[in-house]
């Protein structure tokens, strides 16, 4: 006997099977985080799975170093992700990609913005930032599946150099299992109006990026 | 119909379908977003940011004894405020549902100290509810309330860090049709003068008899019987980590975690071959356990110091099987890298106070805030910090143990009105002279911009009568009052100067509003005229992260510069200048 299944079946027999996804998505407050992760976070929604999410407020807001994690499955458990355990590092600021690179699993896919800010403990503590090339040989060597983007430039490109987190989104994308429909949804619900047509192209952008 | 929520949206959420009707709070991380959510159902709810913790819980008791049902929220050391009705509250009972939601920070993320908040429980005599996810945020929240209501007990709603800030999904309900207010008079039970507190002493034991068996009976403490082999008692977020490292074992996952369910504890422990107590801070759990005579592991394998972790927990569990505990090391990558730790932001009014200072010899009593940033290079000019107010009071008693240096006290807007006002109170009364610096930036800024009494503007959204610092100042007996703008680097330096030499309490009132909640520029971006630069530095030691320093010497970042102009101002040679690129 055959049986005809429509989409939504078929997307719960998927998160049935999946195993939880983990992402991490690193930068430096203000650089809009904990949009791209509100994003990722509705998509999975969306699509039926079981989400969780974690990100970092207060003290740590002032212009530190910031984590968004996304876990979503089946069922999950813990909202944090583990060393060694996301599948999926994001970065908008690629010193922050190297300090959390032990975040990522071996074949995990790492998405980097060129991005560099000075942090001040490189201007008045003495701290040493390292040059473009030696930075990118760094980020080479700590992921296996590396895609550097000048997320700023392309999203400036785009009118807004604001929307460079979802550039990041977009290249992120292409790395998981959700359908661009969920994507694209997930965009109109968390976007304002008035920046939605700059978001929605600057996600296509990300995820076209090779 | 489901929705993503954080933990204290999920408590928000909770609070509006218990039919909640007054909430009230002070500020702090990880709690601040409960009140904030909860306003969002005005008019249905009235919310308000309170001077502190102790009105807040005040206002919130009130609320309840005259029948309403009231949260309070704050965070864990916002309890210690508010300890003094806490514990009498207890006593008096309350009438409407009345809930504290008191949100830990293990770990320490934004906070001075941990403190485990179920200890206050035991120590009032009242329940603890604990959620480990969004959900049981809400539903707890609810239980809580209704709980609260049929013992007249006030309740604690404890979550941590994590359980807050987490986003997972909820179910949205129904509201429960509130309570009117109406306050029936009697003194017996809400007057503890020792003749009729005596036995509300008796009432609170009994009280806690009968919620030991809700403890027992309720589901909101549950048995998960898996692999007999190992059983695992937890609770909070310490049970979603246990059940990812130990998918096989039972577990007793307490919700209500006081009064302890004793005899859910030993039906537990006579079920499995050996006992584990997976808890984030204090071993509140693993301590009745074992004076409950059964034996187990716990603190012995998981560590009380920090937030636990999944990869915590499974360096735990190689432990308890006698392996090596090897945690994950750090990236190799991470090596030499440029720490990030917060800082003022570009243009915060803060930071002229703080340049000024560095050029007298004073110690400097610092208090909880945006402002506790100034103890960092290249600023270095914060000597102390104890817990809100404690900025003021311990100049004066620095000052009367005699310190040789001139003593500075300095706390920010929101903390003056929080518990700065009575130890200027002090410094009048028994005749110091500590200089004492109020930051005025207009909010409550490192909590995520709140309102308090000096800013004109309530909770609810509605305007309203702004407090002067100053006027306060000098009600309390201070004479010398001077009002500085922080971005006159000369009249900071000038007035702070003339203030500390003199021999007279005075208080400086900093005034200008914080650029991240006025989201706006201070002024034009500056740029530097490298040609005109003699590479002196000056600029640097602001610590502004707009000054960049890069090879060819130090250079503005346009896009984070605030046009604050201070560095134009140290600027020797006059080579910074207004206008962005040339």
């Amino acid at each position: 006997m055959s049986e005809r299944r429509s989409a939504k079946e078929d997307a719960q027999e998927r998160v049935k099977v999946t195993e939880t996804k983990s992402i991490v998505l690193v930068g430096v407050g203000g650089q809009g985080i904990l949009l791209a992760s509100e994003i990722l976070a509705q998509a999975a929604m969306l699509e039926g799975y079981d989400v969780k999410t974690n990100e970092v407020h207060g003290m740590a807001q002032r212009g530190g170093s910031v984590m968004a994690q996304i876990r979503y499955g089946k069922e999950v458990k813990s909202p944090l992700v583990s060393r060694n355990g996301a599948h999926i590092l994001g970065s908008l600021e690629k010193v922050e990609a190297l300090r959390f690179s032990d975040y990522i699993r071996p074949d995990g896919l790492a998405v980097v913005s060129t991005q560099a800010i000075m942090p001040v403990t490189v201007s008045s503590g003495g701290a040493r930032y390292p040059e473009d090339a030696e930075a990118e040989a760094l980020l080479r060597r700590a992921f296996a599946r590396l895609v550097y983007i000048d997320a700023a430039r392309v999203a400036a490109d785009l009118g807004d150099i604001r929307a460079a987190n979802i550039v990041i989104l977009g290249a992120i994308s292409n790395g998981l299992d959700l359908p661009l429909l969920a994507w694209e949804k997930a965009i109109s619900l968390c976007v304002k109006e008035k920046f939605l047509e700059t978001n929605r192209r600057a996600f296509a952008a990300g995820r076209n990026y090779l | 119909m489901r929705r993503l929520m954080s933990g204290n949206e999920a408590i928000a959420r909770g609070a509006f379908e218990a039919g909640v009707t007054v909430g009230a709070g002070y500020p702090g991380t990880p709690s601040t977003e409960i009140l904030e959510n909860l306003v969002k159902y005005k008019p249905d709810v009235y919310c308000e940011w309170s001077p502190n913790e102790k009105v807040a819980f005040e206002v919130a008791a009130g609320a309840s004894l005259s029948g309403a049902r009231s949260i309070v929220t704050m965070k864990h050391v916002g309890l210690n405020v508010a300890a003094d009705p806490l514990m009498t509250l207890s006593y008096i009972s309350v009438e409407g549902g009345f809930v504290a939601c008191v949100a830990d920070d293990p770990g320490m993320h934004s906070s001075q100290n941990e403190q485990d908040t179920r200890n206050y429980a035991r120590f009032a005599k009242i329940p603890i509810f604990e959620p480990s996810d969004s959900q049981e945020a809400k539903d707890f929240l609810i239980q809580a309330i209704s709980i609260s209501e049929q013992f007249k007990t006030p309740a604690i709603l404890r979550t941590t860090t994590r359980v807050s800030h987490s986003r997972s999904l909820v179910e949205i309900g129904e509201r429960a049709v509130p309570r009117k207010a109406g306050f029936v008079k009697n003194p017996p039970r809400f007057v503890p003068i020792p003749v009729w507190g005596r036995p509300m002493r008796v009432r609170v034991e009994e009280r806690l008899k009968a919620l030991q068996k809700i403890s027992e009976s309720s589901p909101i403490n549950r048995i998960e019987w898996r692999d007999r082999n190992l059983g695992i008692i937890s609770s909070s977020i310490a049970y979603q980590y246990a059940r990812e490292v130990w998918p096989e074992a039972s577990f007793l996952k307490l919700g209500m975690s006081y009064p302890f369910p004793d005899a859910l504890i030993q039906q537990f422990a006579s079920g499995v071959s050996s006992l584990l107590v997976v808890e984030e801070l204090d071993d509140f759990i693993e301590q009745h356990v074992k004076a409950l005579g059964l034996s187990c592991r716990g603190r012995d394998v998981v560590s009380g110091i920090m937030e636990l972790s999944v990869d915590r927990l499974r360096s735990s569990k190689a432990m308890l099987v006698g392996r090596d505990a090897a945690e994950p090391k750090p990236s190799p990558f991470s090596d030499g890298l440029p720490p990030r730790p917060p800082v003022l932001c570009p243009g915060c009014p803060h930071r002229g106070v703080f340049y000024a200072l560095g050029k007298e010899k004073v110690v400097v009593t610092g208090d909880i805030g945006c402002y506790s940033l100034g103890a960092f290079p290249p600023l270095n000019k914060m000597d102390s910090i104890l817990c809100m107010g404690a900025g003021i009071s311990m100049a004066h008693g620095m000052e009367k143990a005699g310190e040789s240096s001139p003593v500075v006290g300095v706390v920010g807007d929101s903390t003056f009105f929080h518990s700065g006002i009575t130890g200027l109170l002090d410094i009048a009364y028994n005749k110091g002279h500590s200089t004492i610096i109020v930051l005025d930036n207009r909010t409550t800024a490192m909590t995520g911009h709140q309102d308090h009494p000096g800013t004109g503007r309530t909770l609810m959204g509605e305007p309203t009568l702004a407090v002067k610092i100053e006027d306060v100042g000098r009600a309390c007996g201070i004479s010398r009052v001077n009002v500085i703008n922080p971005y006159n680097l000369e009249e900071t330096k000038q007035v702070i100067s003339q203030e500390i030499a003199i021999n007279e309490p005075s208080l400086i009132v900093s005034r200008a509003p914080c650029p991240l909640r006025e989201r706006k520029r201070v002024g034009e971006a500056r740029r530097i005229l490298a040609d005109e630069c003699k590479g002196c530095e000056l600029c640097l030691g602001l610590g502004c992260p707009a000054i960049e320093n890069c090879e060819a010497g130090p250079r503005i970042n346009e896009t984070l510069c605030a046009g604050c102009g201070l560095c134009q101002q140290v600027c020797p040679a006059e080579a910074i200048v207004i206008g962005g690129r040339a």
